[in-house]
């Protein structure tokens, strides 16, 4: 029986007194009413091409064929300014929705994709492997009420990452009208005493659950654009505008792998990116749900400064991230990329943990205490208005 | 010890074992033959059901031991004999460039097919079970490694000491040239040490984690130097002037080792054979390896020189095998599930090409693993997606005959950008992949020819427990056969 089931079964309230941790869980539940947006830049986004340094000229030295040019970039201060193919995401800038944190990483920066994702996914260091995802952990300690269509869902991938392991209630989908026509091979009767099996009827009742609860139907007024991601996050709003909410939902953008010929993949990347972030607000706010939704971008890992032989970029550490939201403090986070101070590597040092940003999901949109999930103590980045 | 059985009991064995043939004393019996079968074969036909029913657990242990070979039938692709080094790529315009990652996809996938089809056809199931056993201890992938060839090669490799001597098989792999890349041994040089193969070889390989420390780590990793690959022919290469010949403590022992050395400690170590021993537990015993018998096999292993065969032989016939808590206790793999409903139900294939396809969407891509860890395996096979993706493939092959073209139709709707994904890139691949969904075939009238309409043997050969959903009555036919493997036990082995 996990916890969920426990207290559940024992009435709730009445334990909490001698339970301490899940009495602050208690209190809080009324926190997944926000919702968080996770949106992988699968690959590793080059953040110094995301987030231009164009007054760094070591920056310009460093990449001679393919940085953005001074007069390009869509300026953020006197330092910073983002890619030309953002340019959609200005109108959140100027609006003050739009948070940019520079230098995310963590110590001992692993450069293999699927390690470095693991690392992020279950918010381990870099020397330890957790067997279960940051938010499975999160969601075991501070449990999403049992009306909510599902935890989380994930939208386009068969990688749970984030919601991996454990008894989270989080569902894999393609598209919500797929999701729907397969749940019939889901039943939501029978229980067994077998692990293996239990594991299976659980996933088969979480499917059903979510399939009752979810429909594929909200006309949208709102476009959104017809590429992968676009369509990624079309689903993902159809999931949000049912009546029985999901606290969290991922989306992936892919082929941010760029160790060649970067320059028209990475304008095509970022600008499907800016226009499917816009669409996806132009949708939350339709519906009402911008003021209570967080984005956060991330990635396994920025790209190296220094550009190679083939107009591309090699893996990285440290790199740029968006937060978007109604009730988001934009502006600049966190520090410039230290171009002067490169490892051995040739790779940034970071000035962010990345354990912080989920912290300040966790605890100033969620009111969740990150300490269970995170393994430790991290410090909230203050981009959330209060 | 002697056993004493009271009349009651010996009442009672009657009773649990008189559904299946006369038996003969100590003899398996239908469903322990069954089980053996399954865990071991992928799938379990009839006749091999009846065949393994009369011999005793060592019996049947020692007769798909000796099946067992260590070459496979399956003509290898063409080109597995030229190594071209993936850093040719430097020196390649962008066009170069990208004819030559064509023509390495093109390879990777029929490097995939060539494999899935010796699991498809092979006489020893037993063997490709454990080189893929294997491929997902030592662990490399296509992803990082980029070389078709070596990655060829390296399955070979496994291949042929898949059940011979561990030792054998670690001082082996250990040289393997895409090993050597996968863990980037190639620029583990004196004075500039790597330490990722270092590192991984006692955790994941002999020792498991907990057992070394970091100073054991740094050391192994400097006798370890040197050991590289000659990037001309993709053979293994020592390069004695990268090697460190200073002193290297490695759990204690002292002494100027190489990396043969620092293997042959690792080996000598009891916990390298408990380790493996585990590991062979979660494949074919249960989720939940027992301490005390896991010593017990262990010693035996080591005792053995590391005989593979002793240590699987000893989990075979051991109570653990046969108990009935640990029946239908393991999550088939994508590839259990699509090579054991293949094989269980003699199904006919074109080009293999949609069974790869469908195995990396249920998690489980061929030659390229997630990470240095291999596939989580066990109930991380099974999630919301995963789960209706493996009873979608299900549900059309076992869809009447009619009906194929229409379901091949489906796939493109709901697939269009995956099969895209695999078969790109070449403008055919998605034609070429409905084209071999349509040569698909099952010929259920054949199959179900073995049993008598209502035979209750029928469900005991395709479940490895009783259904976990009611059945509805009076379904006949491939109607009944679709019921029974949409059950969720389907999934279990």
């Amino acid at each position: 029986m996990d916890r969920r089931e426990f207290l559940s079964a024992i009435g709730g309230t009445a334990v909490v007194a001698w339970m301490p941790e899940i009495a602050f869980a208690q209190r809080v539940a009324a926190g997944y009413g926000n919702l968080l947006i996770l949106v992988e830049l699968k690959g590793g986004n080059d953040g110094l091409n995301t987030v231009v340094p164009y007054a760094d000229s070591e920056y310009y030295n460093l990449r001679p064929r393919i940085a953005i040019a001074r007069d390009q970039v869509l300026q953020l201060d006197g330092h910073s300014g983002l890619h030309p193919a953002l340019q959609p995401l200005m109108a959140l800038w100027q609006n003050r929705e739009l948070a940019v944190v520079q230098s995310v990483g963590y110590p001992g920066a692993n450069l293999s994709h699927f390690r470095s994702i693991e690392i992020w996914d279950t918010a381990s260091k870099s020397s330890e492997y957790l067997p279960e995802g940051w938010l499975t952990r999160a969601f075991a300690s501070s449990p999403v009420p049992k009306s909510y269509a599902a935890d989380g869902i994930v939208v386009g991938s068969s990688e749970m990452g984030p919601l991996a392991g454990g008894g989270t209630r989080a569902l894999a989908l393609i598209s919500t009208e797929q999701f729907l026509r397969q749940a019939r091979f889901a039943n939501p009767e029978g229980s067994s005493r077998n692990p293996a099996l239990k594991h299976i009827l659980k996933v088969e009742q979480d499917v059903a659950q979510a399939a009752s609860s979810l429909n594929a139907d909200y006309a949208f007024r709102a476009e959104f654009p017809n590429h992968q991601f676009g369509n990624a996050l079309k689903t993902a709003a159809q999931v949000i505008a049912s009546k029985a909410g999901v606290a969290v939902v991922k989306v992936s953008h892919n082929g941010f792998d760029t160790h060649s010929g970067q320059q028209g993949v990475h304008q095509r990347l970022l600008k499907e990116l800016a226009e499917g972030l816009v669409a996806m607000r132009a949708a939350l706010q339709e519906i009402g749900r911008w003021d209570s939704t967080l984005m956060l971008t991330y990635a396994e890992f920025g790209r190296r400064p220094k550009e190679n032989q083939s107009g591309g970029t090699d893996h990285g550490t440290a790199n740029a991230h968006f937060v978007l939201g109604g009730r988001v403090r934009g502006g600049l986070y966190g520090m410039a990329p230290a171009l002067t101070r490169l490892d051995g590597n040739g790779n940034l040092p970071f000035e962010v943990d990345f354990r912080d940003l989920y912290a300040t999901a966790l605890e100033r949109w969620w009111g969740v205490n990150p300490s269970v999930a995170l393994n430790g103590k991290f410090t909230p980045v203050e981009f959330i208005k209060a | 010890m002697k056993r004493i059985a009271t009349r009651r009991h010996v009442l009672l064995l009657w009773l649990l074992l008189a559904p299946g043939a006369a038996l003969a004393a100590g003899t398996l019996g239908f469903d322990d033959a069954r089980h053996l079968l399954n865990r071991t074969s992928f799938a379990a036909s009839v006749d091999d059901i009846n065949a393994f029913a009369t011999l005793t657990r060592e019996q049947a242990a020692d007769r798909l031991l000796a099946w067992s070979g260590s070459r496979a039938g399956t003509p290898a692709p063409g080109w597995v004999n030229t190594f071209e080094s993936p850093r040719r790529v430097r020196g390649m315009s962008d066009e170069e460039r990208k004819a030559f990652q064509r023509e390495q996809f093109e390879k990777g996938v029929e490097l995939r097919g060539w494999w899935l089809a010796e699991m498809l056809t092979t006489p020893s199931p037993l063997t490709e079970k454990m080189v893929l056993f294997w491929h997902n201890h030592f662990t490399s992938s296509l992803q990082k490694v980029k070389s078709p060839t070596l990655m060829y090669r390296q399955n070979l490799l496994l291949r042929r000491h898949a059940l011979g001597y561990f030792g054998d098989l670690l001082h082996e792999v250990s040289k393997d040239p895409a090993m050597v890349v996968y863990l980037d041994n190639a620029s583990n040089r004196k004075g500039q040490p790597n330490e990722n193969f270092a590192r991984e070889v006692m955790e994941l390989f002999t020792l498991g984690e907990g057992n070394y420390g970091e100073q054991d780590i740094k050391d192994a990793a400097r006798a370890f130097t040197g050991w590289s690959i000659d990037p001309d022919s993709g053979e293994f290469l020592f390069r004695r002037p990268a090697h460190d010949e200073d002193v290297k403590t490695v759990l204690g022992r002292s002494g100027n080792f190489d990396g043969d050395a620092v293997l042959d400690i690792l080996l000598a170590q009891p916990r390298t054979a408990e380790f493996i021993v585990t590991k062979l537990w979660r494949e074919f015993v249960s989720p939940s390896p027992e301490p005390a018998e896991v010593r017990r096999i262990a010693r035996m292993f080591r005792d053995n020189r590391y005989n593979i065969k002793v240590a699987l032989r000893a989990l075979l016939v051991s109570d653990a095998f046969y108990a009935p808590q640990n029946r239908a206790a393991l999550v088939k793999s994508p590839i259990d599930l699509i090579v054991g409903t293949l094989r269980q139900f003699r199904f006919t294939t074109g080009e293999v090409t949609p069974f790869l396809f469908v195995s990396r969407q249920l998690g489980q891509d061929l030659f390229a693993p997630p990470n240095v860890k291999g596939w989580p395996g066990g109930d991380a096979w099974i999630n919301s997606a995963t789960l209706l993706a493996r009873k979608q493939l299900l549900e059309r092959l076992f869809r009447a005959q009619e009906m194929l073209q229409p379901a091949a139709m489906r796939m493109n709707r709901d697939d269009g950008e995956r099969v895209k994904d695999i078969v790109k890139p070449g403008a055919n691949g998605k034609q070429r992949f409905m084209r071999a969904m349509m040569e698909v075939h099952f010929d259920a009238n054949r199959w179900l020819s073995q049993f008598r309409p209502g035979d209750p043997l029928l469900a005991r050969v395709v479940l490895a427990a009783d259904p976990a959903s009611p059945q509805a009555a009076g379904v006949q036919g491939v109607d009944m056969l679709r019921q029974l493997v949409l059950d969720p036990v389907y999934q279990l082995k």
